[in-house]
């Protein structure tokens, strides 16, 4: 079950804003243990949250989004591991963020709320270990946005983790990257409903733009092969119609994936994870040297990548596996050949999973 | 010969060729493997003689493998070279028993020696005497050091120890040293191209 925990101190975010408190919500899976040392961090993408794993008696059909990995007997087994799962600050699956009330104001803080980055999440997220006596995680870990965070664990906190998997993820987005995100942000922003970020108060959703986000954003996390394989030119009622309702079933797919999405996500957390995404370039303050800035690290790495992945392509994970070379650290490095694109990342690929299991079971708790 | 004689052998001359191999190596350097196959030579070398190093690999079972014995990998073909890879950052490059299996040898060879001053290289001889026999016979050769049917070997280059040593003088490649062994593991003087069926060298750069 979810559990809620409130931290009193404030926290200054990298953008030099100050957050008086927050609420984190998390979750956990299996038994710390008497060391302390079994402990794993999960950290979510876009639109993951502190549900990893598991369902609730309430509501059966709400399965954890890595469920697959994480359990006993699965590759992050619970037996051995004790498996933390939150959502991030500025999310809204239950911690802080701009639909929460500003105590200042009382009003809920929209477009009020800081801008927070990778690194303010990993602050955050410290603050949580602390909570749960943690004081050093066995591994931290993550895909795509969630394996920047690993990333940014080993270089912000390099004492307290010792493992970390950073999967189908990059060192920083490419302009490519940006730009796609860039439209998603316009779809949103643009949307009339929006009102500069506070439809709140409107008592209003920008649902049209956060639905065109999300298509955008999912073309971008499937294959052209996947694509073509599950929909190909597919038509939704046999015949050509000549009208711009659904005549593909891509078309259909895209919009009931928008739909879903823009019935349970805030679109203000959208914009600023997205901004958290572009911001992400930890070899920014190093010159654009990405082995400088992972000097400071002493985690071990599991890094892996999918073929077929295009959003955060195998080059971008060999970026980081040759910085951390550089700095003669201990690095495994898996290309796997999946045809799901970016999203293989949340797939249970037999192979993808047998690495896994095999990286977690020699990690000594 | 039964299958567990089979392995037992493979075993031993695996030992063999692990040990010759970890002679060249001084405790504590650091050595990358190419085409390190599940991880077990690099295993051996931290075990023996406390090397840190990481291996190479483009087969998926071999990459799960090296995770399996604990060592560090990076899957990647090396037929691309070896880009990514420092200079000089590394004592000793090692590629045993792989160079056949590849076709950019020649680059492969540059590039080990760009990224570390000394390579370490194992190939079955082509020129040993019974596969010279079995030529002679009409069939290609099948040996302990050639153990593949031509139909199913991943093996993609077929060359000598005349042929390497040409090589190498054409690249600039010094030879600091050169073992050869025949079937039965017993190190051979006399004419190895002839009587050698596994040939170890200890390379460095010229150039």
């Amino acid at each position: 079950m979810p559990q809620r925990v409130h931290f009193a101190q404030p926290l200054t975010l990298k953008s030099g804003a100050v957050l008086p408190g927050f609420e984190l919500t998390f979750e956990t899976y299996g038994t710390l243990n008497g060391e302390h040392s079994n402990a794993v961090l999960v950290c979510h993408a876009l639109s993951g949250s502190h549900h990893v794993a598991g369902q609730y008696a309430d509501d059966p059909e709400n399965i954890g989004w890595w469920d697959n990995l994480v359990g006993p007997g699965k590759p992050l087994d619970t037996r051995k591991f004790f498996v933390v799962g939150v959502n991030n600050l500025g999310g809204c699956h239950g911690s802080t963020g701009p639909l929460s009330v500003n105590p200042e104001t009382g009003k809920r803080y929209g477009a009020d709320f800081p801008m927070v980055t990778v690194e303010d999440w990993v602050a955050a997220q410290a603050r949580l270990a602390d909570h749960l006596g943690i004081h050093t995680w066995a591994a931290v870990i993550g895909g795509s946005l969630g394996g920047m965070q690993a990333l940014a664990w080993s270089l912000q906190f390099p004492d307290r983790i010792r493992h970390a998997m950073v999967i189908a993820s990059a060192p920083k987005l490419s302009a490519q990257n940006i730009a796609f995100n860039e439209v998603a942000r316009q779809a949103i922003i643009s949307d009339p409903d929006f009102h500069g970020g506070y439809y709140a108060d409107h008592g209003i959703i920008p649902t049209r733009g956060l639905r065109l986000a999300r298509m955008v954003g999912h073309i971008t996390y499937l294959s052209d092969s996947q694509m073509a394989e599950k929909f190909g030119r597919q038509l939704r009622h046999g015949e050509h119609k000549f009208s711009y309702d659904v005549d593909f079933e891509i078309e259909s797919y895209l919009r009931y994936q928008g739909n879903k999405f823009a019935g349970f996500f805030d679109a203000n957390t959208y914009l600023m994870m997205t901004k958290a995404l572009d911001y992400f370039d930890p070899a920014y303050e190093y010159d654009g040297s990405l082995a400088a800035a992972l000097a400071r690290a002493k985690a071990s790495f599991f890094v892996a990548s999918f073929s077929t992945d295009w959003r955060f392509a195998p080059v971008r994970s060999r970026e980081i596996v040759f910085a951390l070379l550089h700095n003669r650290l201990h690095v495994v490095y898996a290309e796997i050949d999946c045809d799901a694109g970016h999203d293989s990342f949340l797939l249970d690929d037999g192979h993808y999973h047998a690495l896994l299991a095999a990286y977690l079971e020699n990690i000594v708790v | 010969m039964t299958e567990h004689e089979r392995r037992v052998r493979a075993e031993q001359r695996e030992r063999f060729d692990f040990a010759v191999i970890a002679s060249w190596i001084p405790p504590g350097e650091r050595v990358l493997d190419l085409g390190c196959g599940d991880g077990r030579l690099l295993r051996y070398l931290s075990e023996t003689r406390d090397v840190s190093g990481y291996g190479v690999e483009i087969d998926h079972e071999s990459v799960l493998g090296c995770i399996r014995n604990g060592v560090d990998v990076i899957q990647m073909d090396i037929e691309c070279g070896l880009s990514g890879f420092e200079d000089n950052s590394f004592d000793h490059v090692v590629i045993s028993q792989a160079l056949q299996t590849m076709r950019a040898t020649e680059r492969i060879l540059t590039e080990m020696l760009r990224v570390a001053a000394e390579a370490v290289v194992s190939f079955p001889n082509f020129a040993y005497r019974t596969n010279r026999v079995a030529i002679a016979e009409g069939h290609m050769p099948v040996s302990e050091d050639l153990p593949y049917d031509w139909f199913d070997t991943p093996n993609v280059r077929f060359f000598t120890i005349f042929d390497f040593e040409d090589l190498c003088s054409r690249l600039g490649i010094e030879i600091r040293e050169r073992l050869a062994f025949d079937e039965t593991g017993r190190e051979v003087s006399h004419d190895p191209n002839l009587n050698g069926s596994l040939a170890f060298y200890r390379l460095g750069r010229k150039f």
